[in-house]
């Protein structure tokens, strides 16, 4: 394995891997399903406690 | 399960076999003890010894008096682990003060070098690392363990895991800023920024770091909510990543097992990306992520309103993970690194604009509807201003590692006066904000002891961190311009001492900064002190006002 071979996996390979992981991420982010979840998450944060 | 409504218990085993640990750490210290020939590597064996026999006797003593406070239940029916994060709260406002006043005396001695007093302990080499130890890992670590700790159990609904390893988290923590604070003013460094310690601080604090992930993740286990609150995302992130920039950073080689001396495993310039790899994500996780945390939970606290957008939180929080992690390299641009790499740095920095304003935005924006709340409550008002700070700190950080606006700021004051308005203004404003809150959370108080004083330190800390913005500000930017200046003939048209020379006015402006900044948080440990200590100073706020009103209406 030689250092061009790494960094030309690394640029197409890894850039592709990234995108997907943080695409993943605002898809979950913005799923419509997941709404009443994150508003609960955001309000019982204010409960007495 | 039933862990979560019985009262705390330690176990006995636990007890024990913890207490051998450091019986066989004392073991192994005595004997490096003997066989060191290094006199600090001596001296922190014998701090080592001390602190276990400390420790030994600490663990069976849990149960007793420092457990007292643990035996009430939160109104949920937890019973919260508040001892320890009151521990964490005194520990952050002694080591807040001890960093600053060494930075300040620092900026003293820029100013006047004769104030070294030509010692080799007290030179500007060995206590800039004290300095910056102390105010990032001493003051910054101590508050985000102890926020990290109530928050994550606060937002869990569940006390915080394991009962001795939090204390040993705590202490052990406490440990490594006296084994590396010692050792700086001894001469023992790696001479790596920001990783200073040699390899057996390194190794303990590996320790320490392992346990409060595990009591981090075990918290987060026991947790009653059904949804991770966002804040613990960001304290995992902070953990987790510093713990691999930790152990890559210090891969090094000692030349003896009993000698402080070792040598890093990389070379030349892969040593110098891995440091700046390691020194920027300290930043990135350490100083923001970490601190994102506390914005996340205490904003909203404070402001008594959810966080502006959740959906928002989440984007913001991967976004910064996945941009900073390569932001590194822009502290190394115009040297042997590939210039694919410099570039590579400059590009994800300027990325980074993104998720830091749009964390900005979410942090301001919970206000909307409740802003009329700064008028009157000055906690508040530090918390936001520290988010203003972040936001401002990273719009000047892109712009620095542009290239070309690099080659004007590198090495100059800039840098300095840049870092400062990160640290000053947004880290140690939202940890004085968060400490102004949990301490009365914290010792069941009414209220701190006075707002007004809050207001006092606000203001002082604030005119004192301009003074040293703008004066860094106007010192860097004139040093790198000096620097760069030719005369017709192709000759630098100043040496390297008359730079020094013109700077000298900005260095006092920027000491006397620093010293208002001290004089602020003196203001803020007052009142903590008082609050701790349940007196009031019976100011006329809008509640006390009401309730004046109230009583006269029903003719008192």
């Amino acid at each position: 394995m030689t250092y061009q071979e790494v960094s030309s996996f690394s640029q197409s390979w890894g850039l592709v891997f990234l995108v997907t992981m943080f695409v993943i991420a605002v898809v979950y982010a913005l799923w419509p399903s997941n709404k009443e979840k994150f508003d609960d998450a955001a309000k019982s944060l204010l409960d007495e406690d | 399960m039933t862990f979560q409504n019985d009262p705390p218990v330690v176990s006995r085993l636990t007890q024990s076999l913890t207490a051998s640990c450091l019986a066989l750490g004392i073991i192994f210290a005595i004997l490096i003890a003997a066989k060191t020939s290094s006199g600090a590597m001596q001296f922190h064996a014998f701090i080592i010894i001390a602190a276990f026999l400390a420790g030994i006797i600490a663990i069976f003593n849990l149960g007793g008096r420092i457990n007292d406070d643990n035996a009430k239940a939160s109104p949920s029916g937890v019973y919260y682990n508040n001892t320890i994060v009151k521990y964490g709260v005194i520990a952050s406002a002694f080591w807040g003060i001890a960093g600053f006043l060494v930075g300040d005396i620092l900026a003293w001695q820029l100013a006047f070098p004769v104030l070294n007093f030509d010692l080799p302990w007290t030179n500007f080499g060995r206590l800039r690392p004290l300095h910056t130890s102390a105010v990032i890992f001493a003051f910054g670590g101590n508050v985000l363990i102890a926020t990290s700790f109530y928050v994550v159990q606060r937002t869990c609904k569940a006390r915080l895991a394991g009962e001795i390893a939090p204390w040993f988290i705590f202490w052990g923590y406490q440990l490594f800023i006296v084994l590396a604070a010692t050792g700086y003013l001894l001469g023992v460094t790696q001479s790596k920024e920001y990783a200073e310690p040699e390899w057996y601080v390194d190794l303990w604090l590996t320790i320490v770091w392992v346990t409060y992930l595990f009591v981090f993740l075990g918290t987060l286990w026991r947790r009653r909510e059904p949804h991770i609150y966002v804040a613990n995302w960001f304290y995992l992130a902070f953990i987790v990543t510093v713990a691999m920039l930790h152990l890559v950073n210090n891969a090094t080689v000692p030349i003896s097992f009993v000698e402080p001396k070792s040598y890093t495993i990389f070379a030349g310039v892969q040593d110098a990306l891995t440091q700046w790899w390691y020194a920027h994500n300290a930043v990135g996780f350490f100083l923001t992520a970490g601190f994102l945390a506390i914005m996340y939970y205490f904003v909203p606290k404070r402001a008594e309103r959810p966080i502006y957008s959740y959906r928002l939180s989440i984007v913001h929080f991967w976004s910064l993970i996945f941009l900073y992690i390569w932001a590194g390299p822009h502290h190394l641009h115009y040297t042997a690194l590939p210039d694919w790499a410099q570039t590579l740095g400059m590009t994800f920095s300027v990325m980074l604009w993104m998720p830091s304003w749009g964390g900005m935005i979410n942090g301001l924006m919970t206000l909307s509807g409740a802003w009329d709340k700064l008028r009157t409550d000055p906690v508040l008002k530090m918390l936001v201003v520290s988010v203003a700070f972040y936001g401002m700190s990273t719009f000047e950080g892109p712009l620095m590692s542009i290239k070309a606006v690099n080659g004007l700021s590198h090495y100059t004051d800039w840098t300095v006066g840049h870092v400062h308005s990160g640290a000053l203004g947004w880290v140690a404003y939202v940890s004085f904000g968060a400490l102004y809150c949990l301490t009365p959370w914290l010792w069941d108080r009414k209220g701190l002891y006075s707002l007004k004083l809050v207001n006092m330190h606000f203001w002082i800390s604030t005119v004192g961190i301009l003074l040293y913005i703008c004066a860094m500000w106007v010192s860097g930017i004139m040093q790198g311009l000096m620097w760069r200046a030719y005369t017709e003939l192709g000759f630098l048209e100043y040496s390297f001492v008359e730079t020094v020379a013109a700077m000298q006015p900005y260095y006092i402006i920027r000491a006397v900064g620093g010293l208002l900044f001290i004089a602020g948080s003196l203001v803020m440990i007052y009142n903590l002190w008082r609050t701790i200590l349940g007196h009031s100073a019976n100011e006329a706020t809008p509640e006390n006002i009401d309730n004046a009103i109230a009583a006269q209406a029903l003719g008192e």
